[in-house]
């Protein structure tokens, strides 16, 4: 996979709003994975002196939380909704059919870089269960068929 | 504009109530849960279609948030008349102007009409969903837009607040909450009151308050609903507590899978402040405060009250031991109160009407009404407010509607990942906080999760514990290796490879992390495990000792044969199989390698219903042929 080359810059400028700020390195790696869509191992340090941390303590967030990312992302990502109410109306199946068509893990991102698949813990939508959230768009009441036709849809 | 003085608010409260017409024709939309079946085109169709007849000043577009009666989604509500269509299009838009808002007609099309019945209810009063509900914390969701402070002031928005501020001291309000019997609506149930009071006493001029919108819980839309559809209800009981453990900074932390939550909590609290409701000296009295939102970053345990704080502080979110409590060394080591978000919502209504009326509803020991989600095999998923002591079975059938398909409960799941299964046998208990933990399980935060026969419970324990296993912080070694080895033995016994003594020592086990774990998450997570042991020990007998499966879902139990006499030959499941595993052509008998089968159900899904020739069975031998064999000639049909 590529690694675009990070842009100081934008780096710089979150890093400014939140220097000497107390309890703001959640925010800060939020906002960092907001710009570059995942948080580069280059940058770790870079933060740890800005916010005055180990990089060890920041390197302990990122893995703790599972919103972060420490490797590049692909454009679309897939949420299988994996919660309860979605297990037992089938969820599994279709996390399946989904790996196979993607031909990636859960956790992984297809080679063209093209989908992230994940699956979740609960989207709090469970009136659609078993439901797939695909960036922002909700499918509901899916089975393993339709799921071709959804993927399609993205580029 | 800001309003300074309780008389300010009166008057700017009266003037938004001579503002508003009650007779004029309004269409609520849900545009929060209902988004995901496609409200926002629906939305756009009523104005693109209002606006082309220049009917703008006559109709009413307000998005609102969550109805609750999401089963039916999308769904909408017209006033002054109460008319209640579901399950729309953009299509039915036009229809909809011209027949029910400019002739006053009722669509019967889009009418709900009940399942078992047919009969039809054209207001939202009349239908059982909403006719057995109490709704007091949801009294303004789907009502008011969340994103006007004006729809909210009208309904006597932040007048707790008002009368706390100027005629109750911090002592009185905290006796109010204490009296009326409130305990948290985050799971654990601790009297909400008696929390204050430790925090309001507790050494220190630094303190502060949290709002827990963390809602983990698989299953659970409550909170969601409520930051969504009535964001300024958080607001105010966050005000009214703050003032009365005297505080000047609160919180607010929302997993970050909410995003329309957070949106209208961060437009509410901008317009809170614009008008001086939040800020310094609000009304004209001598309190500040403010509220920052924290949004979370995926950690199932940050629900937990020490990891949360751990959390904001920007660190792991790991569970610390207690003592001390939050209320005397929390955030920053500052004392701070945590309250759920539903507990903050309930606070403005016993300011409002007093603990006497609030202690009136609910059973002797919880006060109150609790909102649940409905979800799982039930025909009705969605919010439901009911008063607490509430049976489980009038939930599930009188409002839920009972379970699809003429398919039997087998059991309802309650807390989450944390709580238990409520068998069959205990659906007359009252749902309250002591039934619930008595009988295994805790009414948590208020997910239900229903499941019929279909439903496998040894899978199901071993899904909670593959969620609980993983989401372990890791801290404490019997939570972290127990629940992997708890977790594995219950995977083992899915792939038919279970062992008899297994279910004792998932028991024995099981009670160890509940005894020596730190914090809630290790200390409830052998819960699922324990109720179903409890209650279902048959089907983990049927696992272990015949190596079968009895709701056909553990997929190392299960095969699927093609019934050589039912079997037409169509080639349609062969063509489709995606490991091909279906060996013969047309007009032969197709037989399925059971060795290449990977049993993903697309032969049973796709075999057309009137041959019904595929079969899915546990712990059985289905005499098919080995190879395929031609079609039997076809019988003549009966003259």
């Amino acid at each position: 996979m590529q690694v675009t080359a990070i842009d100081q810059g934008k780096l710089e400028q979150v890093l400014t709003k939140y220097e000497g700020q107390e309890g703001v390195l959640i925010s800060v790696l939020q906002e960092v994975q907001g710009e570059f869509g995942y948080v580069p191992k280059e940058v770790i340090e870079n933060i740890a002196g800005a916010l005055k941390l180990f990089p060890s303590q920041v390197y302990g967030v990122v893995t703790f939380y599972a919103q972060f990312y420490l490797t590049p992302r692909g454009r679309n990502t897939i949420k299988v909704c994996e919660g309860t109410a979605c297990h037992v109306q089938g969820a599994t199946s279709v996390l399946r059919e989904l790996k196979t068509k993607l031909g990636v893990a859960e956790g992984g991102t297809t080679d063209d870089l093209k989908f992230n698949l994940e699956s979740v813990r609960c989207l709090g939508t469970c009136f659609l269960a078993p439901v797939v959230m695909i960036n922002q768009d909700y499918y509901g009441k899916l089975q393993p068929r339709d799921i071709e036709d959804i993927i399609k849809h993205y580029d | 504009m800001k309003i300074g003085t309780p008389d300010e608010l009166r008057s700017f409260r009266e003037s938004i109530v001579a503002q508003m017409d009650p007779q004029k024709l309004c269409v609520r939309i849900c545009m929060t849960g209902c988004r995901a079946y496609g409200a926002v085109r629906i939305r756009d169709a009523f104005l693109e279609e209002i606006k082309g007849r220049g009917l703008e000043k006559e109709i009413d577009i307000r998005e609102t948030g969550c109805h609750g009666f999401c089963a039916r989604a999308p769904v909408i509500t017209i006033d002054p008349r109460d008319i209640f269509y579901q399950q729309l299009t953009a299509e039915d838009v036009p229809e909809i102007i011209d027949q029910t808002l400019i002739k006053g007609e009722i669509i019967d099309r889009l009418v709900y009409a009940d399942p078992a019945t047919g009969e039809k209810f054209p207001f939202n009063a009349d239908v059982p969903f909403y006719k057995n509900q109490t709704k007091n914390v949801l009294r303004n969701c789907g009502v008011i837009d969340p994103r006007n402070i004006s729809h909210y002031i009208a309904r006597d928005g932040y007048a707790a607040l008002s009368k706390a501020l100027t005629t109750m001291t911090p002592e009185e309000i905290i006796d109010t909450v204490e009296q009326s019997g409130l305990r948290g609506r985050g799971g654990a149930g601790f009297p909400t009151g008696r929390k204050w009071r430790f925090v309001r006493e507790a050494r220190g001029d630094t303190k502060y308050v949290v709002c827990n919108g963390d809602e983990g819980d698989p299953g659970a839309f409550m909170d969601r609903a409520v930051m969504e559809g009535d964001p300024h209800s958080v607001l105010e009981g966050m005000l009214i507590a703050a003032y009365a453990m005297g505080v000047e900074v609160g919180y607010i932390y929302v997993r970050a899978e909410y995003p329309i939550a957070v949106e209208h909590l961060k437009i509410a609290i901008a317009q809170a402040q614009e008008l001086g409701l939040l800020g310094e000296k609000i009304l004209g009295s001598g309190f500040n405060f403010e509220i920052r939102i924290k949004e979370g970053a995926g950690a199932f345990v940050c629900g937990e009250e020490t990891a949360l704080i751990a959390s904001i502080e920007g660190k792991r979110g790991m569970p610390r031991p207690r003592p001390p409590f939050p209320a005397q060394s929390g955030l920053w080591d500052k004392p701070t109160n945590i309250n759920n978000v539903e507990t903050n919502a309930n606070v403005p209504l016993i300011i409002l009407k007093g603990s006497e009326w609030y202690a009136s509803i609910g059973t002797e020991r919880s006060k109150g009404t609790k909102i649940f989600s409905l979800a799982g095999k039930i025909n009705n998923t969605g919010l439901v407010e009911v008063p607490i002591g509430t049976p489980v079975r009038k939930v599930i059938y009188d409002i839920g509607g009972g379970i699809p398909g003429g398919r039997r409960l087998k059991a309802v799941q309650t807390g989450g990942p944390s709580g238990g299964f409520v068998p069959e046998e205990h659906l007359d208990l009252p749902i309250d906080y002591d039934t619930l933990q008595a009988i295994g399980s805790i009414m948590g935060s208020g997910g239900m999760v229903v499941m019929d026969e279909d439903t496998c419970m040894v899978d199901v324990a071993r899904f909670f514990l593959e969620f609980t296993n993983d989401e372990s912080c890791g801290k404490c070694s019997i939570c972290r290796l127990g629940s992997q080895q708890m977790l594995d033995t219950l995977t083992r016994i899915t792939q038919g490879e279970g062992r008899e003594e297994d279910i004792e020592l998932l028991v024995e086990l099981g009670k160890q992390v509940l005894d020596i774990s730190l914090c809630g998450l290790g200390r409830t997570l052998p819960n699922p495990v324990l109720t179903s042991t409890n209650y279902f020990r048959d089907e983990y007998d049927a696992h272990i000792k015949e190596k079968r499966c009895p709701a056909l879902v553990c997929d190392a139990l299960v095969s699927y044969y093609i019934l050589a006499e039912k079997c037409e030959g169509c080639m349609i499941c062969l063509r489709n199989c995606p490991s091909e595993a279906i060996m013969g052509g047309k007009r032969m008998v197709h037989v399925i390698d059971q060795s290449k089968c990977t049993k993903c159900g697309t032969c049973l899904s796709l075999c057309p219903t009137r041959f019904s020739a595929v079969v899915k069975v546990s712990g059985e031998q289905i005499p098919v042929p080995e190879e395929p064999i031609p079609v039997a000639p076809r019988k003549p049909k009966a003259a």
